[in-house]
C-alpha cells in the first residue's frame, strides 16, 4: 500500500462519502458530501464508485504527499490552483503523485468545497455503511474529525491506467426550492419577499447549516413549534427571521418553522455558494423539483461518458483557464498562440 | 369498530421526504398514530421508502423520487394512516439510575425555588413519572419523553446553554429528556445518568427505540461513579423490563 500523507491543511476538511443512512430515526444525521455531484465527478476519474469516500476540501490552502509508492489521485468541485511538483493539474481531472512528490491546492475560487478522490477510495471501516465524518458523534473513518497535517490515508498503489478529465455540464441559475413542510407559518407577503429577495450566505456558516442574510422574514404565529423532522436542505426561520438552511451535519429534528426546502438536483450548486456571495431563490412545483431528481440521478449514472482523455494540449488550455479564473498575470492572448505554445512546451 | 381515523396532512419536505402529520401540538394520541404508521411501514415497506423519523406529532418520511413520486407515495401513506389502529405493541421497559442534584444536576435547587417546593419533591415528582420515549432526534440517542408530571411543567431556559454534559437528565417545557452527547440545550438540568443511549462499539448501538417505556430511579454519587465505570466498559446499566 502506498499512502498520502496530509502535509498541511485548513479547516473544513474531512472524508467525505454518500452518507450514513437508516439512522436517522435515533438522532443520527447522514452526514455525507456537501457537493454530490463533485465527488461523483471526481471519484468517476478514477474509475471507484462514484459516492466512494474522499477527501471534502473546505475553502483554504492544503497539500499531501505520496509516501511508500506513487498515488493516483483526482479533483473536481469549487475550483482552485493546483499542482503536483510543479506540474499543473487541471480541476476536474485525474493525475499520478509518484512517490515524495507533493500535490499542493490553492485557495477555493468560485466555490467552497474542492474533492480530492484516491484511486480505490479512502480507505477505512464504514460504520452504518459509511466513512463519512461525524465529528459530534465520533463518527468517521480513518479519523473521526477534520483532518490535520499529519495525517495518513492508506491509499492503493497507483494503477499507472491513464489520466482523465470530466466535462461536467455547467450550473447556474438561482437555487430551486419547494414550498414546505410548514410554509402556512408564513404569510403570502414573507413567502413572496422570501422569493424576490437576494440572499447572501453568512461567513457564520458550517456543515451543520448556512445562515443566510437578507431580509427579515417574519411568522405569523411566533417561531416555536413542535420539533419535527428535518432533510438536508430545510430552510428553517429561528425568531430573528434570519432564515437557516440546514446542510449535511445538521440535527435530525428541529423545533422551528421551515419554510421551503432546496431541491434535491441544487443541493451541491447551493453547498458551494461561498460565504458572501449573492443568489436567489426560486420556487418550483413538486413535479418539476422530481423530474430534476430523476435527471441527476441519470447524471451520475452517466457520468463515466463524459470521461475524455488527458493529452498535455488539453492539459494546458484548462491551465489556461484556471490562470484566467485566478484573475493573475496572463492575458487573453488568442486560443491559436496558447495551443501552439502548449504544444511546444511538451515536445 | 373499524372506523377509519380522521386524515392526517401529508407536508412536502423537498421531493425525497413527505412529513406525515397528526397532530400540531404535543399529543400523546397522535404520537401513538405515528408509531403506529412507523410500525405498519416496518411491516410491509414500500419501495422507495428509504427511512422514518418518528416524532412527537409526525412521521418523516424519507424516500427515493426516482422510484416512487410524491401523489404515489402520498396516496399509499394517507391509506394506511387512516387504518384503524393496532392494539398497541407491547413496549418495553427500562429503568434509568439518575443521580440527581449538585454538580450532577446543577437546576435542581432553582427547579424547586421557581415551582415553591424542595429539591426532594421535584426529585420525587420526576422519579414517579411513567415515560415513553415520544422521539430521538436532535443529536444521536437524545430521547425526547412524553408523561412528565404537570407540575413540573416550566418554560426553557431564557439563555440556552452552550455545552451540557454527557448523560444530562432534564426537563424542557411539557418534555422530559435524557441526553446521551455532550452538547447545547436550552433544558433544567435535573442530574445524570450513565446509561448511554448511544454508545459506539456497544451492541446494541442505540438502546432505546421510540415507543420504549421508561421510569427513573434515584442513585447516590457512588453508585453513579460504578455505573460509569461500567458503562464506559460496554454494560448497559440500563434495566430492561420485557414487552
Amino acid at each position: 500500500m502506498s499512502k498520502l500523507v496530509v502535509s498541511s491543511i485548513g479547516p473544513a476538511c474531512s472524508v467525505q462519502d454518500r452518507g450514513r443512512y437508516g439512522a436517522q430515526r435515533y438522532g443520527l444525521v447522514p452526514s455525507g458530501a456537501m457537493d454530490q455531484l463533485a465527488l461523483a465527478a471526481a471519484n468517476t476519474l478514477l474509475g471507484n464508485d462514484p459516492f466512494a469516500a474522499s477527501v471534502e476540501i473546505g475553502p483554504f490552502t492544503a497539500s499531501f504527499t505520496a509516501r511508500d509508492g506513487a498515488v493516483r489521485v483526482a479533483l473536481a468541485g469549487a475550483e482552485r490552483s493546483a499542482d503536483i511538483a510543479g506540474r499543473a493539474m487541471a480541476m476536474n481531472s485525474s493525475m499520478t503523485l509518484a512517490e515524495g512528490e507533493t500535490l499542493t491546492l490553492g485557495f477555493a475560487k468560485g466555490g467552497a468545497f474542492s474533492y480530492l478522490a484516491i484511486e480505490g477510495g479512502v480507505d477505512g471501516e464504514a460504520m452504518f455503511g459509511s466513512r463519512s465524518v461525524n465529528q459530534r458523534a465520533g463518527l468517521g473513518s480513518p479519523y473521526p474529525r477534520p483532518l490535520q497535517a499529519g495525517d495518513e490515508l492508506s491509499a492503493r498503489r497507483a494503477s499507472g491506467a491513464s489520466e482523465h478529465r470530466i466535462e461536467l455540464p455547467a450550473r447556474s441559475g438561482p437555487i430551486r426550492v419547494t414550498w414546505g413542510p410548514q410554509d402556512d407559518e408564513f404569510s403570502e407577503e414573507a413567502k413572496q419577499l422570501f422569493i424576490d429577495s437576494e440572499w447572501k450566505i453568512s461567513a457564520t456558516s458550517d456543515r451543520m447549516g448556512y445562515r443566510l442574510e437578507g431580509p427579515v422574514i417574519t411568522h405569523l404565529h411566533g417561531h416555536n413549534i413542535v420539533s419535527d423532522g428535518t432533510v438536508r436542505g430545510s430552510i428553517q426561520v429561528p425568531g430573528n427571521g434570519a432564515p437557516i438552511v440546514l446542510m449535511p451535519d445538521r440535527g435530525t429534528t428541529g423545533g422551528y418553522p421551515k419554510i421551503a426546502t432546496v431541491i434535491s438536483a441544487d443541493f451541491g450548486r447551493f453547498a458551494q455558494i461561498s460565504a458572501g456571495t449573492t443568489f436567489r431563490f426560486q420556487a418550483v412545483s413538486m413535479k418539476e423539483a422530481q423530474a430534476e431528481a430523476k435527471k441527476f440521478a441519470e447524471l451520475v449514472r452517466r457520468l463515466p461518458d463524459l470521461l475524455r482523455g488527458l493529452d498535455a494540449f488539453e492539459l494546458n488550455l484548462d491551465a489556461l483557464q484556471d490562470a484566467n479564473v485566478a484573475g493573475s498575470a496572463v492575458s487573453a492572448i488568442d486560443a491559436a498562440t496558447w495551443q501552439a505554445e502548449a504544444l511546444a512546451g511538451n515536445q | 369498530m373499524a372506523t377509519s381515523l380522521a386524515p392526517p396532512r401529508l407536508l412536502p419536505s423537498g421531493d425525497a421526504a413527505i412529513t406525515v402529520e397528526f397532530s400540531r401540538n404535543i399529543d400523546d394520541a397522535a404520537n401513538q398514530r405515528v408509531l403506529a404508521l412507523d410500525r405498519a411501514l416496518g411491516e410491509a415497506p414500500i419501495e422507495g421508502v428509504t427511512e422514518t423519523v418518528p416524532t412527537y406529532r409526525s412521521l418523516l418520511v424519507h424516500y427515493d423520487p426516482v422510484h416512487i413520486d410524491f401523489d404515489h407515495l402520498g396516496q399509499k401513506l394517507m391509506t394506511l394512516a387512516q387504518a384503524p389502529l393496532p392494539p398497541a405493541a407491547k413496549a418495553r421497559r427500562w429503568r434509568v439510575p439518575v443521580a440527581y442534584g449538585g454538580e450532577n444536576g446543577i437546576d435542581l435547587e432553582d427547579v424547586a425555588k421557581a415551582l415553591n417546593t424542595t429539591p426532594d419533591e421535584i426529585v420525587a415528582r420526576h422519579v414517579g413519572g411513567d415515560y415513553r420515549v415520544a422521539m430521538i432526534g436532535f443529536t444521536p440517542g437524545w430521547s425526547y419523553l412524553s408523561g412528565l408530571d404537570k407540575s413540573l411543567h416550566m418554560s426553557r431556559r431564557q439563555n440556552p446553554r452552550v455545552f451540557t454534559p454527557i448523560g444530562t437528565i432534564s426537563i424542557g417545557g411539557v418534555q422530559a429528556g435524557i441526553q446521551c452527547l455532550a452538547g447545547p440545550s436550552g433544558w433544567h438540568l435535573l442530574g445524570r445518568t450513565a446509561v448511554k443511549t448511544f454508545q459506539l462499539h456497544r451492541r446494541p448501538v442505540f438502546l432505546m427505540e421510540p415507543g420504549d417505556r421508561v421510569t427513573f430511579y434515584q442513585v447516590d454519587d457512588k453508585m453513579f461513579a460504578e455505573q460509569e465505570r461500567a458503562a464506559e466498559a460496554g454494560e448497559i446499566v440500563a434495566e430492561v423490563i420485557a414487552a
